[in-house]
């Protein structure tokens, strides 16, 4: 299995490649990135709760309005699922290449270094849609008395708790995604 | 003498131009980021109430703030690194560290931005801009500038890349 990919020197001898352990401390830290990236993703795009508020009553019968607290209603809340759905994207196409195609480049200096780019493009976007879906998250919580924005989640207590569940993921997610990116980047300091 | 060193130290020097210029349009980027926004006040009458809107009344705001004057004073202690030292190696790692916070302060900057300017009409939250407008057209000049800050970050993680690590294997030695 390993000798498919041996080359045979001149003195009959085989280069054999070897996995070296930082590698597999890569593809560990990029499965957990995947799976909190992929579960902040689910749990926000699936983030919906109604409630029926009693407004007036009129006569015996109470007259009551429906509303529905979604997680599109925020554009903050659309852009941090998007971001994260690209994260989980990203996660998974490198543990892809690892697994199965590490040997495809020639090159493995241009491997390295899309590698790197790729990981710090996606630490940036993950970074700011966790940005911003924090403070609408913190504005939906405490409101804004001197803009009068009301706060919203001692009405919908479920729709919060979702949301906050899903932003903590998402920062382990970045938190894991940025040492993978210093890990790269050590790796390309490493070739040198 | 090496008969190619005059070449080579003018490499240097191009290189040491480059990314000082663009250190510098950073620094100069997220300083007037932070300065606006701190200075970005405004106070009106409705019907006799005095409405009175000013950065620190949002979280958001703050930590724009915040993070654009860290970026400021990186930026700057960078600026006086000397060429030779070992130590663009931890710039470069600072450097993606710098970009990560400029760029979730200016995306919820940004956010909240969103909802004074459109309000959100499920929360019913109305939007505030048309009370205090310039004080939305300062918000939104700091955030212009932080945005032009934080492109300028990226491209000098880029050229970092290529000078500092070389991935290529260009330079012979």
């Amino acid at each position: 299995m390993a000798r498919e990919n041996a080359q045979k020197l001149e003195d009959g001898t085989e280069l054999v490649p070897v996995r070296k352990p930082m590698d597999w401390t890569i593809v560990v830290l990029r499965v957990v990135a995947f799976l909190a990236t992929v579960s902040a993703t689910v749990v926000m795009a699936i983030n919906k709760e109604t409630k029926s508020i009693v407004v007036a009553t009129v006569g015996t019968t109470p007259l009551s309005v429906t509303l529905t607290a979604k997680f599109h209603h925020t554009p903050a809340n659309v852009y941090f699922v998007i971001a994260n759905g690209f994260a989980s994207f990203h996660n998974l196409f490198m543990m892809a290449v690892h697994f199965f195609g590490d040997h495809t480049f020639k090159d493995k200096g241009l491997q390295l270094v899309i590698v790197a780019i790729l990981d710090m493009t996606n630490v940036a976007l993950l970074s700011s849609g966790d940005g911003a879906a924090t403070f609408m998250a913190q504005l939906g919580k405490k409101g804004n008395s001197h803009a009068r924005w009301n706060k919203i989640c001692d009405k919908f207590e479920k729709f919060c708790d979702h949301a906050g569940g899903a932003i903590i993921a998402s920062y382990i997610g970045l938190l894991l995604l940025l040492v993978i990116t210093v890990l790269s980047i050590v790796k390309l300091l490493k070739r040198n | 003498m090496h008969p190619n060193s005059s070449a080579e130290s003018m490499a240097k020097i191009t290189k040491r131009l480059c990314t000082l210029v663009l250190r510098l349009m950073a620094v100069a980027a997220t300083l007037l980021a932070a300065i606006v926004m701190v200075t970005s006040h405004q106070r009106t009458s409705n019907f006799g109430i005095s409405f009175e809107v000013k950065y620190n009344h949002t979280p958001a705001f703050q930590y724009f703030a915040i993070a654009n004057a860290i970026a400021t004073v990186y930026g700057f202690l960078v600026l006086f690194l000397p060429s030779e030292s070992q130590l663009w190696r931890l710039v470069v790692a600072l450097d993606v560290v710098i970009t990560v916070l400029l760029s979730s302060s200016f995306s919820a900057a940004l956010a909240i931005g969103d909802v004074g300017k459109h309000g959100n009409s499920y929360a019913g939250w109305l939007p505030i801009c048309g009370q205090v407008p310039k004080y939305c057209d300062h918000v939104k000049a700091a955030l212009i500038s932080s945005f032009v800050g934080l492109i300028i970050y990226l491209l000098l993680l880029l050229y970092a890349i290529h000078t500092v690590l070389d991935p290529l294997l260009l330079k012979k030695t």
